[in-house]
């Protein structure tokens, strides 16, 4: 189980481009924290979400 | 009146035990995008003793701004950069702003804010608030980011809070309400918004100076 925004989520092996598009995210418009560290756009379509990974996917909204 | 800075740096003391002015006095601060968020958290900032604002915009004064930014009528048609430093200097003439006029995103955000060891990321729009968060967060300095997102419409004040996300990177907002949902933008939530970021930027700052004390002890 990896823990995802605060909750347990079953979705190991999953590519972080599979997460998102499975949750309604616009991968254009988030920012993806993998155990405390910023993960690269570039890498989402090649990371594997593990067992334990600790990921928050921050999504943005205009405004400001 | 003639205002000395000893005279506003113990007006911005006065009734704390911490030396708020001289830390803030220190601190170099980006803020990036002068509209809603932006215009508040520079003033609340320079309110506080800010000593460096790196303030950047592309855009002018216009009428649809005045509902929540911090301009006023005279300064329709003024580039933002210098209608905020106009402002700045009437609230504290010793907060040095500098300011850039000009499209700000991922490839030159870290070197306009090289110097900042906080930047506020307030744009209006989505994709460039993701963009320039990563392109600060990947940049090899440790510069802190604090983000504005969800803060359209009105009511619902108490949705509006500060999620800590990892040590560099802070979000205020109510994560949801996007103006492209159709309420607008009134100043009351964009204040709060903003008052959130300003906020962070001096727990951070003064925390630091509560832990050197504490160290110092």
């Amino acid at each position: 189980m990896a823990k995802i925004n605060g909750e347990e989520v079953n979705a190991n092996n999953l590519l972080i481009t599979e997460f998102l598009s499975e949750n309604g995210y616009s991968p254009e418009r988030v920012a993806v924290m993998i155990n405390g560290e910023i993960l690269p756009k570039a890498d989402y379509a090649k990371t594997r979400i593990s067992d334990n990974d600790e990921i928050e996917v921050v999504g943005f909204v205009g405004g400001g | 009146m003639e205002i000395t800075e000893e005279d506003f740096k113990n007006a911005v003391n006065s009734r704390s035990k911490f030396p708020i002015y001289e830390k803030m006095k220190n601190a170099v601060i980006g803020v990036a995008g002068l509209g809603g968020l932006g215009s508040n958290i520079a003033c609340a900032l320079a309110r506080s003793g800010a000593g460096t604002i790196v303030a950047v915009d592309f855009d002018t004064v216009e009428l649809s701004n005045i509902n929540r930014q911090m301009y006023t009528i005279k300064h329709l048609g003024m580039k933002k950069t210098q209608a905020i430093k106009a402002i700045i200097s009437e609230i504290n003439p010793f907060c040095n702003v500098i300011t850039y006029d000009m499209f700000i995103d991922e490839k030159n955000c870290t070197e306009i804010f090289g110097g900042c060891e906080i930047v506020c990321e307030a744009f209006d729009n989505a994709k460039s608030k993701a963009e320039i968060v990563n392109a600060l967060l990947l940049s090899s300095r440790k510069v802190k980011v604090i983000s504005g997102s969800g803060m359209a419409g009105f009511g619902r004040a108490n949705d509006i809070t500060t999620k800590t996300v990892s040590e560099r990177f802070f979000i205020c907002g109510d994560m949801k309400t996007d103006v492209a949902d159709g309420e607008g933008l009134t100043a009351s939530r964009v204040m709060i918004c903003a008052g959130h970021q300003a906020s962070k930027v001096m727990e951070i700052i003064l925390k630091d100076y509560d832990k050197h004390k504490n160290n110092d002890c």
